[in-house]
């Protein structure tokens, strides 16, 4: 998968379970200062994103993800 | 009683109605809500009827706001929003602003929901919100949010109870001073497998399941039990003068309330009504009324056979020969039984019914059973004298919680 696709399928999850305007979703924003999605929202979009693209995202991993960047690069060594 | 208590906005989610205008020109029109479950899950049920709210929450709602909330909470908040705006969306200081919201079973349905995943997918597939969804206090949470009250935020739980409880709270909230308005009410919505088996374990719901329409029938004699239906109500709660002083249109006058437990059975009520009838003359006593003054009382009557009897003899203990000179009504015949919901639905029907002067028929009253002597409602909307200007309104729970709310015209 390209960093374009894995932004686009976060972009749809982040929509769906925080609200968050697909479009403002890009790779230098961070989750919770940009788009405003508080812990709880973020424990369910990492959810969701495990089913997403068949990963494994334990806590301690996910306290490193601050930006949409992050995810990304996590989700592409993991997978 | 130096700070009077006015309702200045009314809210409604029902089987019978969208909002409070549909609800009340349906149960003028003695319209029934009750219908079949069409639902796989309803197979092999004791009982398959129920009143449903068909306005889909999430058309309603912000989605993800709505994805956040137990059933029961996005049905409570439709309903405030709905008597928030009819108050005028006061521009109040949110110090003085309260919140006394109820539901009696909560979150069940997301319970259930959560369960099935915890099963299927593993625990760590549950949904983090699942606490904050299905939490006893969740509705009243949600509203206190929605309209942003800082005076503070309670949620009584009495089962049945529950909304004339949480209108009683906030008349005493105002009283005391502690806010100027209060939001109150309360909400249901548990039409589920589990809690249809559960009720239905009790033998407390109707299993008239071919004539959906007719199961509901309090005071008949051929009464089987309760459909439990879903849906909220909510009232705005202010003091007199503040109410005044912003122009604020006025419903009428929550005037007393009175409240008591039986001491006597987990879901049975006291046979003689002692303990709803100590309810109902408390409420007098608050409200500085007399007997004589009732003119209407919206019961509780949930056309169960021992709770509409432990009912009659509670009124009359309470009321004596004056219960002659009042007209009964019994909207759970149309909306079946809200639980949590129905002391703040039927309080919104005792309200209008006083100020437009006419009482909702009573369904399926086709032989009156003659140990329950009382006047009822039926086939058309009884019209009240012009100077009509007292009601009560009955609310009793499984636990022995019984409240009675007086409201008056002026």
């Amino acid at each position: 998968m390209t960093d374009e696709q894995i932004v686009s399928d976060l972009a749809v999850i982040l929509n769906e379970v925080a609200g968050v305007d697909q479009s403002k979703v890009s790779a230098a924003k961070s989750f919770l200062d940009d788009l405003e999605v508080d812990s709880l929202s973020m424990v369910e979009v990492v959810m969701a994103a495990e089913d997403k693209f068949g990963v494994k995202i334990p806590d301690e991993e996910v306290k490193n993800l601050r930006t949409v960047g992050d995810a990304v690069a996590f989700i592409k060594k993991a997978s | 009683m130096s700070r009077r208590v006015v309702v200045t906005g009314l809210g409604a989610l029902t089987p019978i109605g969208k909002n409070v205008s549909e609800t009340w020109a349906n149960a003028l029109a003695g319209k029934s809500g009750i219908v079949k479950i069409n639902q796989p899950w309803a197979e092999g049920l004791a009982a398959q009827i129920a009143g449903l709210v068909t306005v889909d929450p999430f058309e309603v709602l912000d989605r993800v706001s709505a994805r956040r909330m137990d059933r029961s909470t996005q049905l409570g908040v439709i309903a405030v929003k709905e008597a928030w705006a009819d108050a005028g969306s006061p521009d109040i200081n949110k110090e003085r602003l309260g919140v006394f919201f109820g539901t009696g079973i909560g979150g069940l349905s997301t319970v259930l929901e959560q369960y099935d995943i915890l099963n299927s997918r593993g625990p760590d597939r549950v949904n983090p919100m699942t606490v904050p969804m299905i939490m006893p206090n969740s509705a009243a949470a949600m509203v206190g949010l929605e309209v942003g009250a800082r005076a503070g935020v309670h949620s009584p739980v009495s089962a049945c109870a529950t909304s004339a409880e949480a209108i009683a709270g906030a008349l005493e909230m105002i009283r005391n001073n502690r806010a100027d308005i209060v939001v109150a009410g309360g909400t249901e919505a548990c039409v589920n497998r589990l809690a249809i088996a559960a009720f239905a374990s009790m033998r407390a719901l109707s299993t008239r399941n071919e004539e959906p329409e007719l199961a509901s029938r309090p005071y008949d004699i051929n009464r089987d039990g309760f459909v439990m239906g879903e849906g909220a109500g909510a009232l705005i709660l202010e003091e007199e003068q503040y109410a005044i002083k912003r122009g604020a249109k006025i419903y009428g006058v929550v005037s007393g309330a009175g409240m008591s437990s039986d001491g006597y059975h987990i879901a049975a009520p006291e046979p003689e009504g002692a303990g709803a009838a100590s309810a109902m003359k408390f409420a007098l006593t608050d409200a500085n009324a007399k007997a004589t003054d009732v003119v209407h009382i919206n019961a509780h009557a949930t056309s169960t056979p021992v709770g509409d009897i432990a009912e009659y003899k509670a009124m009359r203990s309470a009321l004596g020969g004056a219960l002659d000179n009042v007209v009964v009504t019994a909207t759970k015949s149309m909306t079946g039984h809200l639980l949590g919901g129905a002391g703040a639905v039927e309080s919104v029907f005792t309200i209008l019914g006083l100020k437009e002067g006419l009482i909702p028929p009573t369904l399926n009253l086709d032989n009156q059973d003659e140990e329950i002597k009382v006047n009822v409602a039926k086939d058309k909307p009884f019209k009240l004298s012009s100077g009509a200007n007292f009601a009560l309104n009955n609310s009793f729970g499984f636990g022995g919680h019984n409240v009675c709310i007086a409201f008056s015209k002026n």
